[in-house]
């Protein structure tokens, strides 16, 4: 049972999308807990799977029984491991904490959702498991079909920012391809780690660099790299508020881990970082990401929005961190893949949550909240801090690794966008916190008497809460067992080579 | 002069794909109207396909089933007979993939044009700016 683990990561979730979508039919309330089943097969099955690894070193399921490299196989390391558990674990929540809003948000159109809410999981898990550069992207399409039809069933200007999130995804997604297309013509083969065999003897070819280059390029579009971020905001902004905080965690991380994979699994170090000499550059573009990224938070007037922009410069930390090279800063980036996942899907759980109470997410909505949603905004509170980076929240962890790489790789444009982006985001943070706690301000003093609307407490259904106090532990628990998190797993993730 | 002829000759199936792929992609930035986004997003899907397609074609190879062989599959199997059938089969998948796209990408366009009555985008900025 325990060796077919990687298959039930995805089939579990893909078959159960079916019997939600006819549960839909026959009676609603049954599609919530196929799905919760479901994922909970997933999450188990992939934690089973990083024991194994943690034992075993490597876990290589070939799919069918047929052996690659002509066989589909399902390769899981400490790398993606890790993200695998990260993954399963923010889907499973996610899916807990937004039952009620999920109710109230979409009351006949709840088998609909749930369908495709366990599709875009199973797409994601998928393109975390797979050995395979090609099943990668079939798995890659799944997500972003589901993401985008997710995100169009919101509210207000959702269908238009769906539609042009189609256009980008597809053009990233179709230079993906294109990448792979050239690998196999210079390598014949489409399993990562049998490409990885074949190349070192080709590396001066011209077929190579165009396939490393138009993959990493399609890549970049779908992670939202700065100059290819414009999807991204409105997208997020105008999407139903319980796909929102199961789509901000996952694809832009997944997509970093996949960057990650290609260049350290698929073209190797050598070639990814020595041969090609535009690690520099690529610092570069990040340090802009995360400068514009922030700049463009501040001056946002909703929650959503401005989180949106929190994570384009957040994407900078991973893409950057990751181009140092360096030990420190690849274990920064690994570990900021996980980091940002629990991060935002902290923020956002709250961001559904106090859409849930109060009509909008514009600042002026947020006035008085930390009197009316204590526990939500305290649950804020953790994620905003965070997202700062103030110990001992796992935010400041993942920072530190990346700080450290950028000193070691002398690369001090990338540590000054770094703090630049810490301080903005104090005052990004520092901000709502101020609305939320001392605005209106004076009624008390001056009037001796509140609204009686925003005096009473209303905070979020517990069933909303529970699952949001976990997450916000977790950030803390992240944070306190980062050590351990490093020593055991990440430090095994990165190949040997790199100092 | 003639090394780029024989560039541009040999390697024809390569320029027919980028010439498709950069007409998709013209009309996908260039192009206001929301219907013709969708199509030259298609196209460019399509230009990969073609691509793909093409890199398993051989000279003088036949369609990979032994029995269409040059000896009828009498003797030992020479791959420089057959052409290579897999980018095919990958590209089974990725035409799925490409109508699916097509098909979100209608049904959000008829949502679009049921929101704000009309596929254009000026038109379309323009209302959300009034508003």
């Amino acid at each position: 049972m325990s060796q077919h683990f990687p298959a039930f990561i995805i089939v579990i979730p893909l078959i159960a999308a079916f019997f939600i979508f006819t549960a839909g039919w026959l009676k609603r309330t049954y599609c919530f807990y196929i799905a919760a089943v479901a994922l909970a097969i997933s999450l188990f099955s992939s934690f089973g799977l990083l024991l194994q690894v943690l034992q075993n070193k490597v876990v290589v399921y070939h799919f069918g029984g047929w052996s690659p490299p002509w066989g589909i196989a399902y390769r899981v390391d400490y790398l993606n491991g890790i993200v695998l558990v990260v993954s399963a674990a923010i889907a499973f929540l996610n899916l807990i904490a937004t039952k009620k809003s999920v109710e109230k948000e979409f009351i006949e159109r709840v088998g609909p959702f749930y369908a495709l809410y366990v599709l875009f999981v199973t797409g994601t898990m998928g393109i975390v498991v797979t050995g395979d550069a090609f099943n990668l992207y079939v798995l890659l399409e799944i997500a972003s079909l589901t993401g985008y039809a997710l995100i169009g069933m919101g509210t207000e200007h959702a269908a238009l920012a769906s539609l042009n999130y189609v256009f980008m995804g597809t053009i990233g997604a179709s230079f993906y391809l294109l990448g792979i297309g050239y690998l196999y013509i210079a390598t014949g083969s489409l399993n990562m780690f049998d490409i990885a065999s074949i190349l070192p003897n080709i590396f001066q070819s011209n077929v190579v660099l165009f396939a490393f280059v138009i993959c990493l390029t399609g890549l970049f579009i779908k992670m939202a790299l700065f100059p290819m971020h414009t999807w991204l905001p409105n997208a997020y902004t105008y999407s139903p508020s319980p796909a929102i905080s199961l789509i901000a965690p996952l694809t832009t991380k997944v997509m970093v881990y996949v960057m990650i994979r290609i260049l350290l699994s698929v073209f190797t170090p050598s070639f990814s970082f020595k041969s090609m000499a535009v690690n520099t550059s690529f610092v570069w573009l990040a340090v802009i990401a995360i400068v514009v990224g922030s700049i463009l938070a501040l001056s946002q007037q909703s929650l959503k929005r401005m989180l949106s922009y929190v994570m384009i410069a957040e994407i900078g930390y991973m893409v950057g961190g990751f181009w140092l090279a360096n030990r420190a800063g690849i274990t920064g980036a690994i570990l900021h893949i996980i980091n940002d996942a629990a991060m935002t899907l902290c923020v956002f759980l709250v961001a559904g949550n106090i859409l849930y109470r109060v009509p909008g997410d514009s600042f002026d909505n947020l006035k008085g909240l930390f009197r009316k949603m204590p526990f939500s905004m305290g649950a804020f509170v953790v994620g905003a801090l965070s997202i700062i980076g103030v110990p001992p929240t796992c935010g400041f962890f993942s920072k530190w690794y990346l700080i450290t790489g950028g000193i070691a790789a002398g690369h001090y444009g990338f540590v000054a966008a770094l703090l630049f982006s810490s301080l903005v985001n104090v005052v990004l943070f520092f901000r709502i916190f101020e609305i939320g706690y001392f605005e209106p301000f004076g009624d008390l003093h001056i009037s001796g008497s509140m609204d009686e609307e925003e005096k009473t407490f209303d905070d979020a259904p517990l069933g909303m809460l529970v699952p949001l106090m976990i997450v916000a532990a977790g950030l803390i628990a992240l944070g306190i067992y980062t050590d351990t998190l490093v020593t055991k797993v990440i430090q095994f993730a990165i190949p040997g080579g790199i100092s | 002069m003639v090394d780029l002829l024989t560039i541009i000759i040999s390697k024809y199936n390569y320029w027919g794909y980028i010439v498709l792929m950069m007409i998709g992609l013209y009309a996908m930035i260039v192009k206001k109207n929301l219907v013709k986004k969708i199509i030259g997003m298609s196209i460019f899907q399509t230009a990969i396909i073609f691509f793909y397609v093409s890199i398993g074609m051989k000279k003088n190879a036949t369609i990979p089933i032994i029995s269409h062989g040059h000896d009828g599959g009498e003797h030992a199997v020479h791959a420089v007979d057959f052409i290579n059938p897999l980018p095919h089969v990958l590209m089974l998948t990725a035409i799925v993939v490409s109508v699916a796209t097509l098909g979100v990408a209608l049904a959000l366009a008829i949502k679009v044009y049921q929101q704000y009555n009309s596929l254009e985008e000026d038109e379309i900025d323009s209302q959300i700016k009034v508003k």
